[in-house]
C-alpha cells in the first residue's frame, strides 16, 4: 500500500475532502472553518473547493451551530460540525446530550443523527483553565454517541473518514499539539481505521501502558526510557474510547499482568476509571499488581508553564507508575 | 360548554404597553371575541367548521387526558387548554410539504395532520404501540409520517434544530418550510436568541410561532422580558415578525399563511407573537391557583378560542346546541374507543429497551439484552 508523509492535520484535512467529494450530502460548518481557512487551519482550501453552501462560517455559537447541525442531519444531510476547541462545545451540550445522542431512541428510530462533532481537546500549551479540559470524559458516557481518540495522522484520516459514514452522532477529538506531527498515511481512497479496534503501538512483555491522543506519543517515549533500564513495555494505543477495544487489552495483560493508564484529564472518574474497572472485572487473576492511572492532578489547569507541566501527565510520572506496578523502584 | 352572551372587551393598555396587551393597536385580528368578522380574509364555511371541529377536538382530548391522569390511568399530560386556536390555525395554514417542530402543547396539530387518535392516546399510556416505544413521556411523541420532529422537553432546543432542517432544505433545493412551536418562556432562552439569529443571516424558510401564553409555569411575561413584546426581538435579529390575537384562530391562519408565502418566496423567516392564555396548569404536575392572580383565568374565559367560533359559526351556519352536541358525542366516542384499546394493549416488550440507541446494535448491549432476559426482573411501577 502506498502511503505519503502527512502532519495530522492535513490528515484531517485530506479526510474531509475526499468525503466531501464522495459523498454531497457531507458538509463543514463551525467557527472560521471558511474564509480564516480554520482556526488552525485544518479546512485550509476547503471553502475554494466546495464553496460556500458546503463550508459554513457560523455565528459565534456553539450551542446554536450543534442545534442546526442536528436539524440539518435529520434532513439527511451529514454535517461535520468544527468546535474551535472542544472546551467550547459545553455550551452545545445540552444538544450534544439530548439532541444528537438521544434522538433515534427517542423517536422511536424515526430519525437518524449522522453528525461528526470535531476539534482540538485537552490542554495545548498554556492556554489556561478553560482551554485546557479532555472533553472525552464527559462525552463517552453518554449511550448514543461513539468517541474516537486519534494520536497518529494515518488514524486521524481513517477514523475519520469511519466517523463521516457512520450513522450515529461520533465524537471527534484531535490535538493542538498533535496538529504539526508526521506520519505515513495511506493512499488508498477507501482507507479507514474500524471504531471499536485499538492497536499495538509498541510491543513488551513487561507491563502495559493504555493510552489515546496525544498521550499516546508521550507513553511512547516514556516506554523507550524503560527499555533503557530493563523494563519492556506494551504500549497500546486505544484509537476508540466508545466503543472499547476490551479484548485488546485483556489478551495484552494476559501476556504483561500489569497495566498503567495514562491520559489526560481529572481522577475522579472518566475513561481511565472505566478501562481500570474493566481491566479488573475482566482479568482480575491475571493482574499482579494494582492498576495505575496517570492522569492530571485534580485541579483546574494553571497557566504558569512551570506550572502546568506539573498538572499535566509527564513521561517521567507515567515510567514512575510502571516502576511502581513492576515493584522496580 | 358554557355560553357567553355579551362580551366586554378589555381596554388596551396604551403607553404602558406589555407583551400581555391583546388590545394593543399592533395585535392582528380578524374576528372579535363576540365573533363578529373585521377583516373577511375569504374563509369558507366547510373551512371554518373543520377549524372548529379540529379546536373542539383538542379541548376534548385534553380535557380527558387530565382526568386520566387524575385517575392514575397515566402518569402525565401537558395540555393546550384556551391556546387551541394558535395551534390549529397555524397548523391548518401548512401545505403537505411542510414540516412541524413542536414544542410540547401541540398534540392538536399533529392530530389535525393525521396523527391517529389510536397512536396519540397509545403514546399517553407508553406501551407497545406507542410511536415513540414507551420512551419518552406522555405528550413527547414524534411522527416522521406527518412531518412532525420530535417533542424536546428542554426549553428551545427545538428552534436552531427546526432552523437547521429549513435551512438544508432550501439547501437541496426541497421546496418547503418548517414552522417551529415555543412558549413565551423559550425566548429567553440561547436557542431561541441562535435559531432567530442563523435564521436572519441565511434568510432559511423557518415559522417561528411563539405561544406567548402569559406564564412560563409561575414566571409571568414581565418577568420574562422587559421589552414591549416577544415580537419585538425579532428587530434584533433582522426577522420580520407580527402579533397575531392568539384566541382567534381565522387570524393566525392568516398570519402563518403570509410568513408561509414569505417563506418559499425565499424571502426568509417570520417570527409570530400568538397572544393567547394558558387556561390550564402548566402540565398535570402544576397547580396555577398557587402563583395566578385571581381573576386573570376567568377574564381569559371570556375571550376563549372555542367560544369565538361558535358565535361566528351560529351566525354563519345556524351552529346551534345540536351541532354541538353531536359533535361532542362522536369526539367522545372516538377518544373512549381509544382509551379502551390502549389500556388492553401490552407494554412494550423488554427486549426494545436496547433499540435504536445505536443505528446497529453494540455488542456490549446485545449482552446487556440477553442477561436481562435471563436474569430476575424487577418490577415496574405498579406490578
Amino acid at each position: 500500500m502506498s502511503t505519503t508523509t502527512m502532519r495530522y492535520r492535513e490528515a484531517i484535512r485530506s479526510a474531509i475532502d475526499e468525503e466531501m467529494v464522495r459523498d454531497k450530502n457531507v458538509f463543514l460548518m463551525g467557527e472560521e472553518v471558511g474564509h480564516y481557512q480554520g482556526a488552525y487551519k485544518v479546512s485550509e482550501g476547503l471553502l475554494e473547493k466546495f464553496g460556500e453552501n458546503r463550508v459554513i462560517d457560523t455565528p459565534i455559537a456553539e450551542c446554536g451551530f450543534a442545534g442546526i447541525g442536528i436539524g440539518a442531519a435529520m434532513t439527511g444531510l451529514r454535517p461535520v460540525i468544527e468546535f474551535m476547541t472542544w472546551n467550547f462545545s459545553a455550551v452545545a451540550f445540552d444538544q450534544i446530550l439530548n439532541n444528537a445522542a438521544k434522538m433515534r431512541q427517542m423517536s422511536g428510530g424515526q430519525f437518524n443523527v449522522p453528525i461528526v462533532f470535531r476539534g482540538p481537546n485537552a490542554s495545548a500549551r498554556q492556554v489556561g483553565s478553560q482551554h485546557s479540559h479532555a472533553m472525552e470524559h464527559f462525552y463517552a458516557h453518554i449511550p448514543g454517541l461513539k468517541v474516537v481518540a486519534p494520536a497518529t495522522p494515518a488514524d486521524a484520516k481513517g477514523l475519520l473518514k469511519t466517523a463521516i459514514r457512520d450513522n450515529n452522532p461520533v465524537i471527534f477529538l484531535e490535538s493542538e499539539t498533535l496538529y504539526t506531527f508526521k506520519g505515513e498515511v495511506p493512499d488508498e481512497p477507501d482507507y479507514t481505521v474500524p471504531f471499536g479496534k485499538g492497536r499495538v503501538a509498541r510491543e513488551g512483555k513487561d507491563c502495559t501502558i493504555i493510552s489515546w491522543s496525544r498521550l499516546l506519543q508521550v507513553s511512547l517515549q516514556a516506554a523507550e526510557t524503560l527499555a533503557a533500564d530493563g523494563i519492556d513495555v506494551e504500549v497500546i494505543d486505544l484509537r476508540s474510547l466508545r466503543p472499547l477495544d476490551e479484548d485488546l487489552l485483556i489478551a495484552s495483560i494476559e501476556k504483561t499482568h500489569r497495566a498503567v493508564v495514562a491520559y489526560e484529564g481529572w481522577p475522579y472518574g472518566g475513561v481511565g476509571a472505566e478501562i481500570v474497572d474493566r481491566l479488573q472485572r475482566l482479568a482480575f487473576d491475571e493482574l499482579d499488581a494494582p492498576v495505575l492511572r496517570v492522569c492530571n492532578l485534580d485541579v483546574p489547569m494553571p497557566y504558569n508553564a512551570a506550572l502546568e507541566q506539573q498538572v499535566i501527565p509527564q513521561a517521567n510520572r507515567i515510567i514512575d507508575a510502571v516502576r511502581q506496578v513492576s515493584y522496580r523502584q | 360548554m358554557t355560553t357567553v352572551s355579551s362580551y366586554q372587551e378589555p381596554e388596551a393598555q396604551g403607553a404602558e404597553r406589555r407583551p400581555d396587551d391583546v388590545m394593543a393597536d399592533d395585535v392582528i385580528r380578524v374576528m372579535a371575541p363576540d365573533g363578529t368578522v373585521i377583516d373577511d380574509i375569504g374563509i369558507d364555511d366547510e373551512t371554518a367548521v373543520a377549524l372548529y371541529q379540529a379546536m373542539l377536538r383538542t379541548r376534548i382530548v385534553d380535557d380527558r387526558a387530565v382526568t386520566l391522569q387524575r385517575q392514575g390511568r397515566i402518569g402525565f399530560h401537558i395540555g393546550s387548554l384556551g391556546e387551541e386556536a394558535s395551534i390549529i390555525g397555524s397548523a391548518f395554514a401548512l401545505r403537505d410539504q411542510d414540516w412541524i417542530f413542536p414544542c410540547y402543547r401541540e398534540f392538536g396539530a399533529a392530530l389535525l395532520r393525521g396523527l391517529s387518535m389510536q397512536t396519540y392516546m397509545d403514546n399517553l399510556y407508553g406501551n407497545a404501540n406507542d410511536i415513540v416505544k414507551g420512551r419518552q413521556m406522555p405528550d413527547h411523541w414524534c411522527d416522521r409520517e406527518h412531518r412532525i420532529a420530535s417533542v424536546s422537553s428542554p426549553i428551545g432546543t427545538q428552534i436552531t434544530n427546526a432552523v437547521g432542517f429549513a435551512w438544508a432544505a432550501a439547501l437541496k433545493n426541497d421546496p418547503l418550510a418548517v414552522l417551529v412551536y415555543f412558549g413565551d418562556g423559550a425566548t429567553s432562552s440561547n436557542e431561541f436568541h441562535n435559531g432567530l439569529n442563523f435564521a436572519g443571516v441565511n434568510a432559511t424558510p423557518t415559522v417561528f410561532l411563539c405561544r406567548n401564553n402569559g406564564w412560563a409555569i409561575s414566571v409571568p411575561t414581565d418577568k420574562q422580558t422587559a421589552s414591549e413584546s416577544f415580537a419585538a426581538k425579532g428587530v434584533a435579529y433582522g426577522v420580520p415578525a407580527v402579533r397575531v390575537d392568539g384566541n382567534d384562530v381565522f387570524a393566525v391562519l392568516k398570519v402563518t399563511r403570509d410568513a408561509l408565502t414569505r417563506a418559499s418566496a425565499g424571502e426568509g423567516p417570520t417570527l409570530i407573537e400568538a397572544i393567547t392564555y394558558r387556561l390550564s396548569g402548566h402540565s398535570t404536575s402544576d397547580d396555577p391557583t398557587r402563583y395566578r392572580p385571581e381573576g386573570e383565568a376567568e377574564a381569559w374565559e371570556q375571550r376563549d378560542p372555542l367560544l369565538r367560533m361558535r358565535r361566528y359559526l351560529a351566525e354563519r351556519v345556524n351552529w346551534g346546541d345540536a351541532e354541538q352536541a353531536s359533535a361532542e358525542q362522536a369526539i367522545h366516542h372516538e377518544v373512549k374507543a381509544a382509551i379502551e384499546v390502549s389500556e388492553n394493549t401490552p407494554k412494550p416488550a423488554l427486549e426494545t429497551l436496547f433499540e435504536g440507541v445505536y443505528a446497529e446494535m453494540p455488542w456490549h448491549l446485545r449482552e446487556q439484552q440477553a442477561e436481562l432476559l435471563a436474569g430476575t426482573r424487577a418490577p415496574g411501577h405498579g406490578e
